[in-house]
């Protein structure tokens, strides 16, 4: 061994050595950090708060300031109404320049993750509210509990329980639906039934009310050789609306509030679960579905419904513009028909939720720049973008299927009709119950079993 | 033992020029070889922060339960456990193998076979546009790929209407949502796009091989598929060891046609490591999980080039110098040849000298 190969060995020793010590425990060093500049950070956040609530916060006193904003509204209409109501923002309150970071909703879950443990974090962001990602940042201390703001602006008599309650969690994110709320949306969703006018009006039958009705107006389709649903499950997370459509026909809504929120006291395997899962896998069978729906991309698959394929299309309001714009006054959205429950209970939520970071420095201008965002006025230019305000539809004029679906939020709203997505119950139930239904659908597990197989994962969050 | 504690004392006994000249004169001509390390230094640096202290700190994580946010749990290797029992993981691992067929061994062989084909016709007319055609979806970006074979594969789509078409019905189906088809249909698209990079990795292989071989073959009265077995085949080593490097790699790694075109699906039929790794990171907060997948799939990544690298050995044995194997072999054989044998019959026979670069000399 020369001595520069023993020098060579002791460096690369010596900078194994550094490695190592760098390489510490994954989130120790952060957590420290983050520990202290979080808990300074809250104390001083309720400190503003409490000011707040004395009422004496104007934006306009805050000083210069530059706001950094994540948002995933990167699609045509939603992304222009952002960018209206940061330019009025910015006009309100001069003082305040707005820093617009937008990503697909993918790059922005997958990005911020980092963002938000880090010291120089973004004042809002969208942070999408189920427990993968909401619920693990609240665990994680990264966010911001909103209610001190909601006091000062109003906001838990604007925003009614139901869609407050979708982005709520306890302090240790264990509890969703339940404790401090996290975040405020711009839009709410609801997964209904859309249907041609005119092929129902060839078919002679009304837009069908209850589930007998459905049914006859699934095999009256059928008869006449048309499409009665049309369905695309390429994409997994389409067989959740799915399923939650055909779910709620059967099951309670108090049911399927605790699977989908993973609260304790249901269970996977009542009777009327089984039933909706034979009923679907009965329209399975019955080619009530489009022919190859397991290979059909969820896209191609409204366009097809849109180029007249198909009596009816399951799919949220999230569609309402697109639709809109291809088919005019041809189509036509109701609440899921009426089943055993005697409700039309429909799946839904709200739009991904805007919060606070905990690590952000200007949260008091945060929380006016969401209430900004979500005040009446800002529901008006929501609705004017061709979409479904979170609150306020009922106020908003609206024509044609806008009218159809504002007029759907609003029952669903009153009657208190809303289901949350199924997938909310555990941190990975989005993957389990996807997969599940793509097997249950293509006939890889029988209805029992897929029946059981959520209920194993589901009585492994709850802990019954 | 002793000698070499005399070398030692004789290294600390100081830098005299003495000591220097000596040491230099057992080494080759040329720099004193400690500069050389301050030569390679850039480049440690480089790979030392951007793979080296990655790589240490995945392993770190792989031995926590971190959902890449809060604190984290040291769990020994759980994770590493998991990795072999739980049945998606374990199934994913089986899916990169059978994409291996796909990405692997069906290119090579079809751009051997395609190659071959080639250079026997070299006067075929439209020859470099057959070339361009097949080494055209190199060029193209994965994801485009992807798009695009999602929708032939749809079930409205051109594979289906074509089938039809032909009055095949029976073989029409949602390709990418059969649970039978979907795995091979992903990894069709692999070996379509592979296909172009072992062809004309082959083809620059095979215009290397000396016509008098071919000449001398036919004398002896070989065959065309003797010929390949014997002259052509044995020539491309270096090269066959490349492609398979390479193809095994993107076999073993497949992410873009996976995420874009199934997302794993139907159920979790698609499932590849590269896609579950990516899944546990970012999508369910499992950081030590994916971790300890990420080192698996590189270590069986790593066992896989080194075996490859063993088959494409010279042919020498393993007591051929170490630089005649694999890829070293393909970068040494530009400089010194070895003779190349032609038949295992006794070197003499058949074989010819020197099938060097500088010609087709004789000797």
């Amino acid at each position: 061994m020369s001595r520069a190969t023993r020098k060579w060995a002791r460096f690369v020793a010596t900078a194994g050595v550094v490695a190592l010590i760098a390489a510490c425990a994954p989130g120790s060093d952060d957590d420290g950090d983050d520990g202290d500049a979080g808990g300074d950070t809250t104390a001083d956040a309720d400190g503003d708060a409490d000011a707040d609530a004395d009422g004496d916060t104007d934006p306009s006193d805050l000083g210069e300031l530059t706001l950094v904003v994540w948002d995933q509204e990167v699609r045509g209409g939603q992304s222009e109404q952002i960018d209206a109501l940061n330019e009025a923002f910015e006009a309100e309150y001069p003082n305040i320049t707005i820093e617009r970071v937008s990503r697909s909703t993918d790059d922005l879950r997958t990005t911020l993750r980092l963002a938000l443990s880090d010291d120089d974090a973004p004042d809002v962001v969208q942070a999408n509210n189920g427990r993968t990602d909401m619920g693990q940042y609240v665990a994680s201390g990264l966010l911001e509990p909103l209610d001190s703001y909601a006091g000062t602006y109003g906001w838990f008599d604007r925003f009614p329980e139901s869609v407050r309650s979708l982005a709520m969690y306890s302090d240790d994110g264990e509890v969703y639906g339940d404790g401090a709320l996290y975040g405020l949306p711009q839009m709410g969703e609801i997964v209904g039934l859309y249907y041609s006018k005119p092929k129902l009006d060839e078919l002679g039958i009304d837009p069908p009310a209850t589930h007998d009705e459905f049914v006859a107006a699934l095999e009256a389709a059928d008869d006449a050789g048309e499409l009665p649903i049309q369905f695309g499950n390429l994409n997994p997370f389409a067989g959740i609306h799915e399923y939650g459509f055909v779910q709620n026909q059967f099951v309670d809504a108090e049911t399927i509030r605790n699977l989908g929120f993973g609260r304790p006291g249901s269970s996977w395997l009542e009777p009327e679960s089984v039933e909706a899962t034979e009923t679907i896998m009965d329209w399975v069978d019955a080619g009530y579905f489009t022919d190859g729906f397991a290979g059909l991309d969820y896209d191609d698959s409204w366009q097809q419904f849109t180029q007249g394929e198909g009596v009816f299309l399951v799919a949220g309001t999230w569609l309402l513009a697109d639709l809109d714009g291809a088919m005019g006054d041809d189509v036509g959205f109701i609440l899921p028909p009426a089943g055993a429950s005697g409700q039309n209970l429909v799946t839904g939520g709200i739009s991904i939720p805007f919060a606070i970071p905990s690590n952000s420095d200007n949260k008091d201008a945060a929380a006016a720049y969401i209430d900004f965002i979500t005040n009446s006025e800002a529901m008006a230019t929501v609705a004017d973008a061709g979409n479904l305000p979170v609150v306020d539809a009922e106020q908003q004029e609206a024509s044609g299927l806008q009218a159809d679906v504002f007029e759907a939020w609003a029952q669903a709203g009153a009657e208190d009709l809303l289901v949350p997505y199924l997938d909310y119950a555990t941190p990975t139930f989005y993957d389990t119950i996807t997969a599940a239904i793509q097997d249950l659908l293509g006939g890889q597990r029988a209805p029992q079993d897929f029946l059981e197989h959520l209920e194993a994962e589901y009585v492994e969050q709850v802990g019954s | 033992m002793g000698s070499m504690a005399g070398t030692h004392a004789a290294d600390r006994a100081a830098d005299t020029p003495a000591t220097r000249r000596r040491r230099r004169s057992s080494g080759p001509p040329g720099e004193p070889r400690r500069l050389a390390y301050l030569y390679i230094l850039p480049a440690v640096a480089v790979f030392a922060t951007f793979i080296g202290f990655p790589l240490v700190r995945s392993a770190t994580f792989s031995f926590y339960e971190w959902d890449g946010l809060g604190s984290s749990t040291w769990v020994g290797l759980a994770n590493y456990t998991a990795v072999f029992s739980d049945p998606t993981l374990r199934g994913a691992f089986f899916h990169a193998l059978v994409l291996i067929v796909f990405y692997a061994v069906i290119p090579v062989s079809l751009g051997l076979l395609l190659a071959a084909t080639m250079m026997r016709a070299r006067r075929m007319r439209g020859l470099g546009l057959f070339r361009v055609l097949i080494f055209l979806p190199q060029v193209v970006p994965m994801v485009v790929v992807a798009i695009a074979w999602r929708q032939i594969y749809g079930p409205e789509g051109p594979l289906n209407s074509l089938l039809r078409g032909v009055g095949l019905d029976g073989l029409a189906r949602p390709w990418l949502g059969d649970y039978t088809w979907a795995l091979p249909s992903v990894g069709l698209v692999g070996t379509w796009v592979g296909t172009g990079l072992c062809f004309v990795l082959f083809l620059a292989g095979m215009a290397k091989i000396q016509r008098e071989l071919y000449e001398a073959a036919r004398l002896d009265g070989a065959g065309p598929l003797r010929e390949f077995f014997t002259i052509t085949l044995p020539s491309v080593r270096g090269e066959l060891a490349v492609a398979l490097t390479l193809t095994v790699i993107a076999a073993l790694k497949t992410f873009d046609l996976v995420y874009v075109m199934t997302s794993g699906g139907p159920g979790n039929r698609t499932a590849v490591p590269s896609y579950e790794v990516y899944r546990h990171a970012f999508l369910i907060g499992e950081v030590g999980t994916a971790a300890a997948l990420a080192l698996v799939l590189t270590a069986i990544v790593f066992v896989a080039t080194v075996i490859i690298n063993r088959i494409g050995d010279d042919g020498q044995g393993p007591a051929g110098p170490p630089a005649t194997r694999g890829i070293r072999a393909l970068l040494r054989r530009r400089h010194d040849d070895p003779p190349t044998t032609v038949t295992s019959a006794p070197s003499g026979a058949l074989s010819t000298p020197a099938a060097s670069d500088e010609g087709g000399r004789r000797r």
